[in-house]
């Protein structure tokens, strides 16, 4: 196995996902092949290749310091699952 | 009028309705019924517009009537992909993550159909997130190919394709990330596009892999194609990564010759891995441009075989954060009584995504995390390079590529459902295009021994368009595979 | 044995932009929750973020003013974490390549040395919203308004040995970059934040391990808190213990730090190249166009002060502590044509009142060319330096210009010579035995006939004149 499934229960924390006990081992195995299939890549000599994060060599276009936006909190909290008084609401953060 | 509207091109669409033959009501409900008739079967759609669509078609008519709409697309029946935020419309994603997700706004290209005065019929049924080859990652079921309604219609632009192929609207708005267009039009005999990255705004398209997705249209011929993509290509300056540079109207030169042609053909596009009958399609459509007069020639992309691998790295990398917003707070699936944050994210995201697009977020953390980022994406990021300078040395000799669009035919549903790596391997020939983020197509050349339609794909250099549109359509005016529905939705 | 601290800052400052960093929401401080958190803010499925060019300008500016480094092209990258402030579960900022490079600043210490800080890097991100911990049905408020609002972290070497040294560099960097305008530097709003990295350690020993407090949000705090890290610090390892890394947060309340829960799990921020980004190219042109904007600075305004005005070091210091207070007194020292004076009542009285009514001085009651038209008055004669300050109370309350309560309250200096010694004749009549002990060598009595001089006149006699005719008179 290309990953363990203390790898893959760490990689589900940290990505925010409830893996169930039963879902382990077939993440596990399904992880581990794509891993698997993944790693052709270490065969290939990349000394002094630049990584290439676009396909565009292009650089960033700057917008004007202008306000352009207007409040739309009622259609966009419309869509939230909970809100009161204008926030949104999630179990009680502690700092 | 004897032809059916279904069987129209957009262009005799727009010239019948504005020349009063009928009217976009009647156009819009002639889809409408097919779409009624036949929905049910494809599961082509998971959101149908038909009170919207009815009403746009009353607005526009009466515009066309008073002159105010001239163009194109003014009144033509369309399509999107459920992953374009549409106001107002349930954008899914194909999730049960945006099961109720109604968009409080309009993508770029949904704004300029509109704009443009054309009619949503509705939101095609997709893989989840746009992730997967046969449309079966879908929270609201797979989609059936209409070629064969016991196989997949390819994915993740499968719904779209269905659609195309059965005439239920006559343009789809697909995207393509790493062969989200170009599979399933293979798959279902239609032609499809995928410009060049940076050509159409990303903008309110529910983002994978944020340096690889690209809009594009879906629709019988390439001329449909070059229609609506003059409609939605060009500079918006709400996507960073959005181009600005003229854009040509790709209709002015759909007729112009493809005398001289040089069509290169990679050759490990047709080693091992390329079923027979496939290849064999290919060859033959090959020849046919060869007799027409284009130069044939064999190049070689060294690195093409490391595509798939990269991309199982960088689409991963840039998807697990891309839906790191999907946290149940602001919109989307939120569990039932969250004990505390940790619990609302973990089990608001885990019942919210499907199994394939946990294994990416899974994937995809894994190789940005502490340790492991030079190891995979670093080094994903700089074969990516390799791959695409591969392409820049083969354009050094050859004016397009030509080649398989998919290893198979379409394939029976579930026959990979199970097997990640054997879908992965579907996007084999088209995943290479996409890291260098060329403009690739797919357009019908025929059936294969089992039945089932080929694509042929065709790759042209940065932003050559209008090139490529102009060889599908010159193939497309000799040819009648494009035009071929299955007998059942003719 | 000695302790060694070491402490290095990241100062979070908001840039004074009027729209948000990607979107063209607006940053306005103290709306209604959520009513300034756009499409791009609240991190809706399919948006994009737009890079606003002042942002950049005011990073570049920065930059120039800590002779720093800059990049000619920068990264933006995202920092992933999962937390309800933070919308897209991923912060935009920047990583590998930030936009200015290495720098540095100056402070003075307290005997009057200069040391040098180094800034390793300012970057540019976004920042997050706030969560309201106030009850609702136990439950904790997200409000986004914030989310997004640019920030240009600036990172400090760990060169500081003591929370004094801190608390300098920080009110350094806070004058600087109000003096540049990047930053308005309101520490109550959150426009100017700190976080502290303290470790101990013997000295000439490597660095100890460090804990990073958070929500140092004033000068007196960071002081304080610093000083109680270390000390906590040095707790644990004498009776045994080690130093753990970790974030603790400090409570002005109780002045203590403790350990913050939500970052208890060892963070994995997954930084990669944000591909909704492409890199910021700053060109010479754009380092030009910015230097041209580039206002002077604190230290050369405070050399040039001392020059051209004949300042001492310690006025120029005070003067230039803030480019509104400097503006005011050049124009005062222009108006006026005393440049002595004028720093001498900037410093003094408007200071003094500017420091009782906790007004700022961009919106002093009294305008720099009323003050100067007050200094003149001192200048000519017509008012003693006395008289003035009860003027500018007047002025401060609003009750016209210098002149016009000169003339309303009959303040004007008695400067006729025959109606002083005429006075003076009076006062020595009245006074035979002053007089004959003045006249027998009591010089001390001199000072009893100014007094009751002035007395006689208000104040309003001009105090040279009086000496003079009382020497002559007294002489007999």
């Amino acid at each position: 196995m290309a990953i363990s499934e203390a790898e893959v229960r760490k990689v589900a924390h940290l990505a925010r996902l409830a893996m169930t006990e039963d879902s382990v081992e077939a993440y596990t195995r399904n992880l581990s092949n794509i891993l698997d299939l993944v790693a052709q890549m270490e065969a290939v000599d990349t000394d002094g290749v630049v990584p290439m994060a676009h396909p565009l060599d292009m650089t960033q276009r700057l917008r004007e310091d202008v306000v352009t936006e207007t409040n739309h909190r009622e259609a966009y909290q419309a869509v939230a699952p909970e809100t009161e008084d204008g926030l949104y609401l999630v179990p009680k953060v502690i700092e | 009028m004897s032809d059916p509207i279904h069987s129209l091109s957009l262009k005799k669409l727009r010239d019948g309705i504005h020349a009063g033959n009928f009217s976009v009501m009647e156009a819009t409900d002639a889809y409408l019924e097919r779409i009624a008739n036949f929905n049910e079967e494809l599961n082509a759609f998971i959101t149908v517009t038909r009170d919207s669509a009815q009403a746009q078609a009353v607005e526009i008519d009466n515009r066309i009537r008073k002159g105010e709409l001239d163009g194109a697309m003014a009144g033509l029946p369309y399509a999107l992909k459920d992953l374009f935020c549409s106001k107002d419309v349930l954008t899914t994603c194909g999730s049960n993550m945006l099961r109720n997700f109604v968009s409080p706004y309009d993508a770029h290209v949904a704004e300029r159909l509109k704009a443009a005065g054309g009619v949503l019929l509705g939101k095609n049924n997709m893989d989840e997130f746009a992730m997967g080859s046969s449309n079966e990652t879908s929270a609201f079921g797979n989609v059936r190919n209409p070629w064969d309604t016991d196989c997949v219609p390819g994915g993740s632009s499968g719904g779209g394709a269905a659609t195309v192929a059965a005439r239920l609207a006559p343009v789809a708005l697909g995207s393509d990330t790493g062969g989200s267009i170009r599979q399933p039009a293979s798959f279902c005999n239609i032609t499809g596009i995928k410009p060049t990255y940076g050509r159409i705004s990303r903008y309110g398209m529910i983002a994978f892999a944020s340096s690889l997705d690209q809009c594009g249209p879906m629709a019988p011929s390439a001329e449909d194609c070059a229609i609506t993509l003059n409609v939605i290509a060009g500079l918006d300056a709400r996507d960073s990564t959005s181009v600005d540079r003229p854009v040509p109207d790709y209709t002015a030169t759909l007729n112009d010759s493809i005398d001289g042609l040089k069509i290169g053909l990679p050759k490990e596009f047709f080693a091992e891995g390329l079923n027979p009958q496939v290849g064999a399609v290919i060859e033959r459509a090959i020849k046919e441009f060869e007799a027409r007069g284009a130069i044939i020639k064999e190049v070689t992309l060294p690195n093409s075989h490391l595509a798939v691998p990269v991309y199982y790295v960088v689409a991963p990398a840039e998807c697990s954060s891309n839906l790191s917003r999907f946290d149940g707070v602001r919109f989307g699936h939120r569990c039932e009584n969250p004990q505390d944050l940790k619990d609302l994210y973990e089990r608001s995201r885990w019942e919210g995504f499907g199994a394939e697009v946990k294994r990416r977020i899974m994937i995809g953390t894994y190789a940005l995390s502490a340790g492991y980022y030079d190891a995979y994406y670093l080094k994903a990021q700089k074969i990516r390079r390799l791959i695409q300078q591969d392409f820049a040395e083969a354009f050094k000799d050859v004016d397009v590529i030509m080649g398989p669009s998919a290893p198979t035919t379409a394939f029976k549903l579930g026959a990979k459902k199970d097997d990640p790596i054997a879908m992965y391997l579907e996007d084999l020939y088209t995943i290479p295009v996409s890291l260098a983020g060329l403009p690739g197509m797919t357009f019908p050349i025929g059936f294969a021994a089992d039945g089932l339609p080929v694509g042929m794909q065709l790759v042209g250099n940065y932003f050559e368009e209008a090139r490529m549109l102009n060889i599908a359509h010159q193939y497309q005016l000799s040819t009648d595979w494009h035009t071929q529905v299955p007998a059942k939705f003719a | 044995m000695e302790w060694e601290t070491v402490i290095g800052l990241e100062i979070h400052a908001q840039l004074a932009t009027k729209s948000k960093i990607f979107s063209g929401s607006s940053t306005a401080y103290g709306a209604e929750p959520n009513t300034q958190a756009s499409l791009v803010d609240l991190g809706m499925p399919g948006v994009l973020p737009v890079l606003n060019k002042e942002a950049v300008h005011m990073a570049v500016k920065f930059g120039l003013a800590i002779d720093a480094h800059l990049a000619p092209r920068s990264v933006f990258a995202r920092k992933n974490y999962f937390y309800p402030d933070l919308p897209k579960g991923y912060q935009i900022s920047q990583y590998e390549l930030p936009i200015v490079g290495i720098g540095h600043m100056d402070i003075e210490l307290e005997d009057g040395s200069i040391k040098r800080i180094g800034v390793t890097r300012a970057h540019l991100e976004e920042d997050a919203g706030k969560s309201l911990h106030e009850d609702f049905q136990g439950q904790t408020g997200i409000d986004l308004n914030r989310a997004g609002t640019p920030l240009l972290e600036i990172v400090s070497e760990p060169d500081m040995r003591n929370a004094k040294e801190a608390v300098a560099y920080m009110k350094k960097l806070h004058a600087l970059v109000r003096y540049l305008g990047v930053c308005d530097g309101n520490m109550q709003e959150g426009s100017f934040r700190c976080d502290a990295n303290v470790s101990v350690r013997r000295p000439g020993q490597p660095f100890g391990t460090r804990a990073e407090i958070k929500n140092l949000n004033s000068f007196r705090f960071i002081e304080r808190a610093i000083n109680h890290e270390v000390e906590r610090q040095i707790d644990i390892i004498e009776s045994g213990g080690t130093v753990v890394q970790e974030t603790r947060l400090y409570d002005p309340d109780r002045n203590e730090t403790r350990s913050m829960r939500s970052k208890e799990d060892a963070n994995d921020y997954r930084y990669f190249p944000d591909p909704d980004l492409l890199p910021v190219e700053i060109t010479p042109e754009f380092i030009a166009s910015v230097r041209a904007t580039l206002p002077e600075l604190p230290e050369a305004k405070k050399q040039r002060f001392i020059t051209q005005y004949s300042l001492s070091t310690y006025d120029a210091d005070m003067l230039t502590q803030s480019r509104d207070v400097a503006d005011y007194f050049e124009a005062v020292a222009q108006g006026c044509g005393d440049a002595k004076l004028a720093a001498n009542w900037v410093n003094g009285d408007l200071s003094a009142a500017l420091n009782r009514t906790g007004i700022e001085i961009a919106n002093a009651p009294v305008a720099a060319d009323a003050f100067a038209g007050l200094l003149k008055r001192i200048l000519d004669n017509t008012i003693s330096g006395k008289i003035a300050k009860e003027v500018f109370d007047a002025m401060w309350n609003g009750e016209g210009d210098a002149d016009s309560v000169i003339d309303k309250k009959g303040l004007k200096q008695i400067t006729d010579t025959g109606a002083i010694e005429a006075m003076i004749d009076e006062i020595i009549a009245a006074n035979p035995k002053q007089t004959e002990e003045y006249r027998a060598g009591k010089d001390k009595l001199f000072g009893f006939f100014v007094g009751a001089a002035m007395k006689a006149s208000k104040g309003k006699a001009n105090p040279e004149q009086v000496n003079a005719i009382l020497k002559q008179k007294l002489a007999g």
